[in-house]
């Protein structure tokens, strides 16, 4: 299982993306590009406290899709997550133990460090470990009614895949504009 | 009146700015001369979030802020220096709004050294990322908080104010 397979998988699921700078927001680019993708093109590190911010803010899901890597750059993050625990909130964080985007240098996760037992030390109650795509698929069928984090084992390497030919702007205008009708779609439907 | 009620007359006129303005969602690293208004705010009914790290309340805000949420990051100006990356490479890039509103450390009367350098250095911090700032050293001041606060939602990007020390008169 490679990044990219887990980002096709969580793509299947219907609510909002926040993707991690670098290649995963080119890998979820070249999946599907919809208005309510969040591509990450800086910040690094920041995508689990985007994703907490749009969980506590609107009712939808919100998948994370964020990497060894960044998560050590924010772990304090997992802290806030755990005690907010908004219950539509998904933190999938691709554990390839390496800097993908940069060159496949070993982060602290290759030494040892263990992303799943930090996440629990922080106090999220549902941890789950998956390591092929079909565990992967349990794991976010499994997702409903509480914060969940999936740290899913995975070989390094990135796609083949473009650079995202949209504006931050851009990025940001259509996702907000999403946000607002669906909101206003669930307003209609008395939600 | 004491100074005492003094400073907490300002706390409250702080927090009623930020209810008028339709503040939404507050992510704050406490500070010893914000716990006044840290007080009001978890007593209000605007959302408040505390985090480990202020880095952390730009991601925040910037999720909220994508939902039309009108987010305010309380802290320390040391702070600042924990975000410019974020404030920069996300909050500016996006042009989303945010509210940076910051105690002033290391002026004049400042017993720690340590608030001394970032103290000088975070009005040229903000100047180099391009986002305009106001001091705030007393209560007739707080109608620019207010018209500054209003700006960075109208517009949609980063203002910031420094709260000095001196606007509370306990702390002077």
């Amino acid at each position: 299982m490679q990044r990219i397979d887990i980002i096709r998988r969580v793509a299947e699921h219907d609510g909002l993306i926040v993707a991690n700078i670098g290649f995963p927001a080119r890998e979820l680019f070249s999946v599907q590009d919809r208005p309510a993708h969040f591509y990450m093109l800086g910040s690094m590190g920041m995508a689990s406290s985007i994703g907490l911010g749009l969980a506590l803010s609107q009712p939808r899901p919100v998948y994370v899709i964020d990497g060894d890597g960044a998560l050590l750059m924010n772990l304090g993050s997992l802290a806030t997550i755990a005690r907010e625990a908004p219950p539509n909130l998904c933190l999938v964080i691709v554990d390839n133990r390496v800097y993908g985007s940069t060159g496949n240098q070993p982060t602290a996760r290759a030494e040892g460090t263990d992303i799943a037992a930090l996440a629990r030390a922080a106090g999220c109650p549902y941890v789950l470990e998956v390591k092929d795509e079909q565990e992967l698929q349990n794991a976010l069928t499994r997702i409903s009614s509480a914060m969940t984090v999936i740290v899913a084992h995975t070989e390094p390497g990135n796609a083949e895949v473009p650079i995202i030919d949209l504006t931050p702007v851009e990025i940001k205008q259509r996702f907000m504009q999403h946000v607002e009708a669906m909101q206003q779609v669930l307003g209609n439907a008395g939600l | 009146m004491t100074s005492l009620q003094k400073n907490m007359d300002i706390d409250r006129h702080i927090v009623e700015i930020m209810q008028r303005t339709g503040v939404d969602l507050v992510c704050s690293v406490p500070c010893n001369l914000l716990g006044g208004i840290l007080t009001l705010l978890g007593e209000s009914r605007v959302q408040y979030v505390p985090v480990t790290r202020e880095e952390e309340g730009v991601g925040i805000a910037a999720g909220a802020a994508l939902t039309g949420k009108k987010p305010l990051l309380l802290m320390q100006n040391s702070g600042l220096g924990n975000c410019v990356n974020a404030l920069a490479s996300l909050t500016g890039l996006y042009e989303l709004p945010l509210f940076l509103l910051m105690s002033h450390r290391g002026g004049e009367h400042e017993l720690i050294s340590a608030q001394k350098p970032m103290g000088a250095a975070a009005p040229r911090v903000l100047d180099a990322l391009g986002i305009p700032s106001i001091l705030i050293s007393k209560e007739t001041d707080l109608e620019k908080l207010e018209a500054s606060i209003r700006s960075a939602y109208a517009d949609s990007r980063v203002r910031a104010a420094f709260l000095q020390p001196e606007l509370w008169p306990c702390s002077a």
